[in-house]
């Protein structure tokens, strides 16, 4: 049993086919890459994981339930956290709120019209926590709308780990960041994936990163799936190569 | 780490050193102590609807209607049912709950001017429902031949029929009541996930908030509120006709929140307090007071896009 399964995924809109029959296993503690040219499908694969479109055709699994009419939200409260290609925080909130909030839904508290005092400590010591891994208490009071790029993405992603998530999606997480806030951020999943053993799948243009992260890699290109194999097998493969490695180069 | 801040104190105790003292000093400023009344109940009305609009960041533009079932709750109950004030509050604002509660779900779906245009649609409803069943309501004339009752507690009588001094205390402590209630639940888990949601709600869907739920919610509270406040706003006048539910009233209400400052707290009491105060100077000078309060309006939004309150807003600290 594949902990998230994907079988043979398809999405229309109207004449254009976004997504074509893709079909991905995904292991318990597996950092997967799915990476292709612009265009590709990826971002709408994403999607129809976490329900924010409906499937044209084909079957998401998440540890062998079937995700069909289970909405975006719910999935979110099964275990699967996103984060999105254009970041989505809250801008007039500082970071601390930022990560306040799902600090709290994770605890269970979003209908509660007050912290439970015997909660307060605890929860105080996960915020702090949380801002610590992602390199944000030194601008925990500073509103997110406010932030650089990088430390944006940042919290989005510490946003996302706040829910305690069993599988965490992030579409290219590193679009947009210099050398220095890449190197960062690659660190941080590193960290994530290696010291909680969580289940990844990234979408990522940078090469570096995908090489330094993922166990295994699924090449999209035109909606198809072109290749899946570890980072190894997808440098030797000629169809990749021309496809979309040479075209990069 | 956000211990107790005496500064962050330093706006609520301005707001109720003034309400508390208003009588005290409202005649001295030319004014007198009913508007003071009016503009308290105006600026629990505003608040109410600030709740939804500056806190979920949900526009309804049909506000109006809540308030009106309130009023007229209020008003038909003593005068068809019994002529208790205290039972009259209890129905006017449990019929805009329970109509709140109703229309909450068929218009939770919908964004934006879509939601607004429902908003008004509904309320547009209620104003002709109010306007056409003459021989209830009143009709165009408004619903009279009632007042507000003394209100008996057993071992003492408070009379707000009389004394205008008395009823601006009682409507003070409803009030008080009602924004305390209103700011514990802004400082709440709940609160801000309503907070998330005007800031972004694709962001809070994928934390996993059921956002139409959260939405319901703040509405039915919100029109609550409203209904209360449209309760005050009958006894106050001893009277009600359908402008209380019509939809240039929900606009009033909006412009209201907008003046004051919809992203702070007692921004729209602010906003109302102008409102009133205007629209009573204006309106015994000029018949077009409404061009002039539009043209305030208008000045105000340019030279302040958050609201006279936006100016004190919390500086990011690094
Ligand atoms: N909601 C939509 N309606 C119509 N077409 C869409 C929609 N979303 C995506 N598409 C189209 O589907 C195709 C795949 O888009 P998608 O965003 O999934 O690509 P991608 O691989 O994420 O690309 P990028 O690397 O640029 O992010 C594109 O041609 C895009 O224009
Ligand atoms: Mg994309």
């Amino acid at each position: 049993m594949s902990f998230l399964r994907i079988e043979n995924v398809a999405k229309h809109f109207g004449s254009l086919i976004a997504v074509d029959g893709v079909s991905m296993s995904v292991e318990k503690g597996e950092c997967r890459a799915v990476i292709g040219p612009n265009g590709a499908g990826k971002t709408t694969f994403f999607n129809l994981i976490t329900g924010m479109l409906d499937l044209t055709s084909g079957r998401v699994l998440l540890e062998d339930q079937d995700l069909a009419g289970i909405k975006p939200a719910e999935r979110v409260r099964m275990g699967m956290a996103r984060t999105f290609q254009i970041t989505e925080i809250f801008p007039d909130l500082t970071v601390r709120e930022n990560i306040r909030i799902p600090v709290e839904i994770a605890a269970g508290l979003h209908l509660a019209p007050r912290v439970p005092t015997a909660r307060r400590a605890e929860l105080r010591a996960r915020i702090d926590q949380l801002m610590e891994e992602g390199g944000l208490t030194r601008i925990a009071g500073r509103y997110a709308g406010e932030l650089s790029h990088g430390d944006q993405r940042a919290c989005e992603i510490m946003m996302a780990l706040a829910l305690n998530p069993r599988l965490l999606l992030l579409d290219e997480p590193t679009a947009g960041m210099g050398d220095d806030e890449t190197h960062a951020i690659a660190r941080l999943i590193r960290r994530i994936h290696r010291d909680q053993a969580l289940t990844i799948v990234l979408i990522e243009h940078d090469m570096r990163v995908v090489f330094n992260l993922a166990d295994k890699i699924t090449v999209l290109a035109e909606g198809r799936p072109l290749a899946e194999g570890t980072p190894a097998e997808i440098t030797a493969n000629e169809k990749v190569q021309a496809a979309y490695l040479g075209g990069a180069a | 780490m956000s211990g107790f801040d005496l500064r962050k104190q330093v706006p609520n105790v301005v707001v109720w050193l003034l309400l508390l003292t208003m009588p005290l000093w409202m005649n001295a400023v030319g004014g007198y102590t009913q508007l003071g009344t009016q503009v308290v109940v105006m600026g629990l009305a505003a608040m109410s609807l600030n709740f939804l609009l500056g806190y979920t960041g949900v526009l309804s533009f049909g506000h109006a209607a809540y308030f009106g079932l309130g009023a007229y709750g209020v008003g038909m109950t003593i005068r068809y049912l019994v002529p208790s004030t205290g039972i009259g509050m209890l129905v006017g604002t449990g019929v805009g709950a329970l109509a709140a509660a109703i229309i909450g779900p068929m218009i939770v779906r919908l964004r934006g001017v879509y939601f607004a245009m429902v908003t008004i649609a509904f309320a547009q409803v209620f104003y002709f429902v109010a306007f056409r069943w003459n021989h209830v309501t009143g009709g165009d004339d408004g619903l009279t031949n009632w007042t507000r009752e003394p209100i008996n507690f057993g071992f003492a009588t408070l009379h707000i029929e009389q004394d205008p001094v008395t009823f601006y205390y009682f409507v003070l402590a409803i009030f008080a009541v009602a924004v305390a209630v209103m700011a514990l639940l802004l400082q709440s888990p709940f609160g801000r996930t309503l907070i998330a949601i005007r800031e972004n709600e694709r962001r809070t869907r994928f934390l996993g908030i059921n956002v139409n739920f959260h939405i319901w919610a703040s509405w039915l509270i919100s029109c609550t509120f409203m209904a209360l406040s449209g309760t005050l706003y009958a006894l106050l006048n001893n009277f009600v006709d359908p402008r209380a539910l019509y939809w240039t009233q929900s606009g009033v209400f909006v412009i209201m929140c907008v003046l004051g400052g919809m992203r702070s707290f007692w921004g729209p009491l602010v906003g109302a307090a102008i409102y009133v105060v205007l629209q009573d100077y204006l309106s015994s000078a000029t018949p077009n007071w409404m061009s002039f309060i539009g043209l305030v309006f208008v000045v105000a939004v340019l030279f302040f896009p958050r609201g006279v309150l936006g100016i004190f807003r919390r500086k990011s600290v690094e």
